[in-house]
């Protein structure tokens, strides 16, 4: 399994850039040619990703987030959203559906769950003071459409 | 991003572009001026011109719903793209607003 694609970005976070970071992640899925429902799938749980790392990552403060992704040769795309934030304390609880640490805000508490059901796999790994690191995974289907 | 239409105690209201963090406040604030009069008690969405929305959009309907159940009115939406729909699903919207697919029949109570 070797990679054929990789791409890192770097950018400041702030809300306009949610929309900036969907429309990166699904020019640079074009090669995988997928389908409007896999093209949709990423962009969300990229949007879920960079939200988060916005809103809770930096509290409004403006840090740097990090969006890379990588292809192989096995058509899997690796997606991988950065902050160096707050960080989460307890990241079970965190990850639960609908638990929020911002109800005031109108959040429901149900990114992490979009991310769960719209990806093949997600990894989290948090260090409160430090920041935070997903890393998703998504298999696309290999037949030339 | 938001048209609107009053029909007595029904606000039909269409919203177009991308619901996600970044347009939630203007969209929360616009929806709640919109159904501020308490006449009003079925507030329907109609999302034919939504093309993407996230956890964010989620949070925003809940809070609408919220607003009318105080007044023992409703939310509904139609016209959902399947990737909404999804969503929907996912949260569990679909148990506490109604989802008609096409905007004919949307009625008074
Ligand atoms: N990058 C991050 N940095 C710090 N805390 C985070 C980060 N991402 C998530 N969290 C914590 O995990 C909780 C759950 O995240 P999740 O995305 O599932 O829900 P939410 O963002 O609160 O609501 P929603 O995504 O539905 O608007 C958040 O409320 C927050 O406390
Ligand atoms: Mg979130």
């Amino acid at each position: 399994m070797s990679i054929i694609n990789q791409m890192r970005l770097e950018f400041m976070g702030c809300p306009q850039n949610e929309s900036f970071a969907r429309v990166v992640i699904s020019a640079f899925a074009v090669q995988l040619n997928p389908t409007i429902e896999e093209v949709s799938d990423i962009k969300t749980a990229v949007s879920e990703a960079v939200t988060n790392a916005i809103i809770h990552g930096y509290e409004g403060a403006q840090g740097t987030v990090v969006l890379s992704a990588t292809i192989n040769d096995q058509h899997i795309l690796t997606v991988e959203v950065e902050d160096r934030g707050r960080g989460i304390a307890d990241l079970e609880q965190a990850m639960q559906p609908f638990y929020t640490s911002h109800p005031e805000l109108e959040r429901s508490g149900m990114g992490f769950a979009v991310m769960q059901s719209f990806m093949d796999g997600l990894e989290v790994t948090s260090t409160v003071g430090e920041g935070t690191h997903i890393r998703m995974r998504k298999h696309f289907a290999r037949d030339e459409k | 991003m938001l048209e609107h239409a009053r029909q007595r105690d029904t606000m039909l209201v269409r919203i177009r572009g991308e619901l996600d963090h970044h347009s939630a406040e203007q969209v929360r604030t616009e929806l709640d001026e919109l159904i501020a009069d308490e006449r009003i008690t079925h507030l329907v969405i109609d999302m034919q011109g939504l093309t993407f929305m996230d956890s964010s959009g989620i949070g925003v309907l809940i809070g609408r719903y919220r607003t009318l159940a105080r007044r023992k009115g409703k939310l509904s939406v139609q016209n959902m793209s399947p990737l909404i729909e999804r969503i929907f699903q996912l949260s569990g919207l679909h148990q506490i607003i109604q989802n008609h697919r096409s905007g004919a029949g949307e009625g008074r109570r």
